[in-house]
């Protein structure tokens, strides 16, 4: 367990930002704070990726490493970390801020309306309509 | 490069580049919109059909009859290709040709404006590029400009309920697309490739510990797709967006978006998993099929008891797509055929049934199944595309909804798996439920006293209980309008007769997926 938890918080930590991001965006009343879940729930994916970039690699390093290779002390192998992901992290965040700057437009178009962040009573408002 | 190989690059990027002409000519004309969109759609639609006589003419299998693209020139599996199979060509047909039938329908129904074009054009570039992408994380990339495509789209409508639906459409629809992300990053981890034929090749050589990662890439990329295919019960913004979005609007995204989503599902399932490692994951096939099976059963049942119009149709798109992929999870040749032309049927007819109640909304003010009394006595020809069309999605032959249930009903039989054919049978009967109930108002009640006078009650009726959201003004029903509605309907019977010609066009595909195996 303690293993474990040294060699792959990277992973524990993602699980734990995603329930975190996942609970925000359903319980949370406030819109912008559901937004907030969304992106939490996005950053934990991209730290996800970050983690799986490290490669171990027998011997010599291969490919193009954008973090030096390094020595692995468990082990004594060469770590080095893969390009593709670290790609992939940065098209995901540039479609996460396209995604959020279109949903905080839409909230405030929503206060505008019902000068209201809150669910609950939006929906109250809109019954009432 | 030959210049075909160059087209699927070009079917992409043209109409997302072009998406921002309108909004840069509106700072100086105010109505170029429609046109630059209606020359770049035909420009698509030429474009695909060109596309189409290249794949379906050549001979041999899908990949020796594939046009391929690598964009920039870097070769797979490195690098992103763009691949127009035969399957992805007739996908590509469907949403260039439904394109620009809508596009023909808001010339006058509205909604109007040049930021609407450059919507309708990048979610039409998004669509197409979710057909023809070779790509898992690419897929992802396109999942998501096709969301924004559609939020922005639906949004577009006047009232405020538009916004809402769209914020809610928002947040599922982004929570559904990183779940099938997380997806990729667990195929990326196991297989260490991107490609999807490169997964193919990789995916059935998996063992231990890199075989649970795939089968846990397959769990998350599932429940995405699920939530983007509005499977009951992660549907829930789909029957608030496809009622608050605007009449022009509504048969884009109900023929096109979770169409192309269930397409790009049964890419992922039967080109880049592969049948055998579905069936050999346990419960898997199982989980499929009753996933589609419950949304069948639960869309039906929530359409019955619908009082507006547009939102019985998106519960009954519910369980159209569970009817879908239920199709897919029992993994024979023929259920897969009678999915993919359901699909396409499913889109036809949605679009056509879409545009039908925008051109009643306009004409006749009628948007409850009430109002919708005595319609056929006073616009026939509306009236009768509408019943035909409805007909059709029951599956009473001939029409297109009758060979892709037949199709996947034979499937189910050939599977002996008698969960799905009970259901189809439920299925039918349930759609005929509501569809029946249509029938009646149009054809057998008579414009109640209280309602004659029916354009000016129903359209102030209408604007209280809807927010106004879509009342247009100055908007009439055109010639052109109706054509395009009788013309879908005649396809809709028409290619009833084709089912055939379907098999033969989809049989290098089905070939090349490999459903030889006994689940």
């Amino acid at each position: 367990m303690i293993e474990l938890l040294a060699t792959r918080y990277a992973y524990l930590l993602m699980f734990v930002l995603l329930g975190v991001g996942l609970y925000m965006t359903i319980a949370s009343q406030n819109l912008v704070k559901k937004l907030i879940g969304v992106n939490l729930f996005q950053t934990a994916i991209f730290l996800f990726f970050v983690a799986v970039a490290y490669v171990e690699v027998d011997g010599e390093p291969g490919g193009s490493p954008v973090v030096p290779a390094t020595e692995n002390p468990a082990s004594s192998d060469l770590i080095l970390a893969s390009p593709l992901p670290h790609v992939i992290v940065l098209t995901a965040i540039v479609v996460g801020i396209a995604l959020t700057a279109v949903g905080l437009a839409l909230i405030v178009r929503i206060y505008s309306e019902y000068g209201t962040l809150r669910e609950d009573t939006l929906r109250e408002v809109r019954a009432d309509e | 490069m030959s210049s075909v190989e160059l087209l699927p690059a070009l079917l992409v990027v043209v109409p997302i580049l072009l998406a921002t002409v309108p909004i840069a000519l509106g700072l100086r004309y105010d109505r170029t919109g429609w046109s630059v969109t209606l020359a770049t759609t035909v420009g698509l639609f030429a474009g695909t059909v060109y596309l189409a006589t290249v794949v379906y003419g050549g001979s041999g299998t899908n990949q020796e009859v594939a046009v391929i693209h690598e964009l920039g020139g870097f070769t797979a599996p490195m690098g992103i290709e763009l691949v127009a199979d035969t399957l992805s060509t007739m996908i590509a047909l469907l949403v260039t040709g439904t394109a620009l039938g809508v596009l023909a329908f808001t010339r006058v129904g509205g909604p109007r404006g040049n930021t609407f074009y450059s919507g309708y054009l990048l979610l039409v570039g998004g669509l197409l590029g979710l057909t023809m992408t070779g790509d898992v994380f690419n897929m992802f990339v396109f999942l998501e400009i096709v969301g924004l495509g559609s939020y922005a789209l639906i949004s577009s409508g006047r009232g405020p309920e538009a916004a809402v639906a769209a914020l809610k459409y928002l947040i599922i629809g982004t929570v559904g697309a990183s779940i099938y992300l997380i997806g990729v990053g667990f195929l990326f981890m196991a297989t260490g490739s991107l490609n999807m034929l490169d997964l193919a090749a990789t995916v059935p050589t998996l063992e231990g510990q890199n075989l649970q990662l795939a089968r846990a890439a397959f769990a998350f990329i599932f429940v995405g797709f699920a939530i983007k295919v509005a499977q009951w019960p992660l549907h829930s913004w789909q029957p608030d967006a496809y009622q608050h979005a605007p009449d022009g609007v509504t048969p884009l995204i109900a023929a096109l978006v979770s169409t192309v989503s269930a397409y790009a599902l049964a890419r992922l399932l039967f080109t880049v998993f592969g049948a055998e490692f579905i069936a050999s994951t346990p419960y898997a096939s199982e989980i499929i099929v009753t996933v589609g099976a419950v949304s069948v059963v639960a869309g039906s049942t929530l359409a019955v008891i619908q009082t507006d119009v547009k939102r019985m149709l998106a519960y009954s798109s519910v369980s159209q797509f569970g009817l879908i992929v239920a199709a897919y999870g029992l993994l024979t040749e023929t259920a897969l055929v009678g999915a993919l032309i359901h699909l396409i049927g499913h889109g036809l007819m949605k679009a056509g049934l879409f545009i039908a109640v925008g051109i009643i909304a306009i004409g006749y003010g009628a948007r409850t199944v009430d109002a919708y009394a005595g319609l056929a006595g006073e616009r026939p020809f509306v009236a009768g595309s509408m019943a035909v069309l409805l007909i059709a999605l029951v599956g009473i032959p001939p029409s297109i909804g009758f060979i892709g249930k037949w199709y996947i009903a034979v499937g189910a039989i050939e599977a002996q798996s008698w969960l799905v054919a009970g259901v189809i049978f439920l299925s039918t009967m349930l759609t005929l439920a509501y569809v029946a109930r249509l029938l009646e108002r149009m054809y057998f009640t008579p414009a109640s006293a209280l309602e004659a006078g029916h354009e000016d009650t129903a359209t102030v009726g209408h604007a209280v209980t809807d927010g106004g959201t879509a009342t247009v003004r100055g908007t009439r029903v055109t010639i052109g309008m109706l054509a395009i509605v009788i013309f879908v309907a005649a396809l809709a019977v028409f290619l009833g007769f084709a089912g055939d010609a379907f098999f033969a066009l989809l049989e290098p595909f089905v070939e090349s997926a490999d459903l030889e195996v006994s689940p």
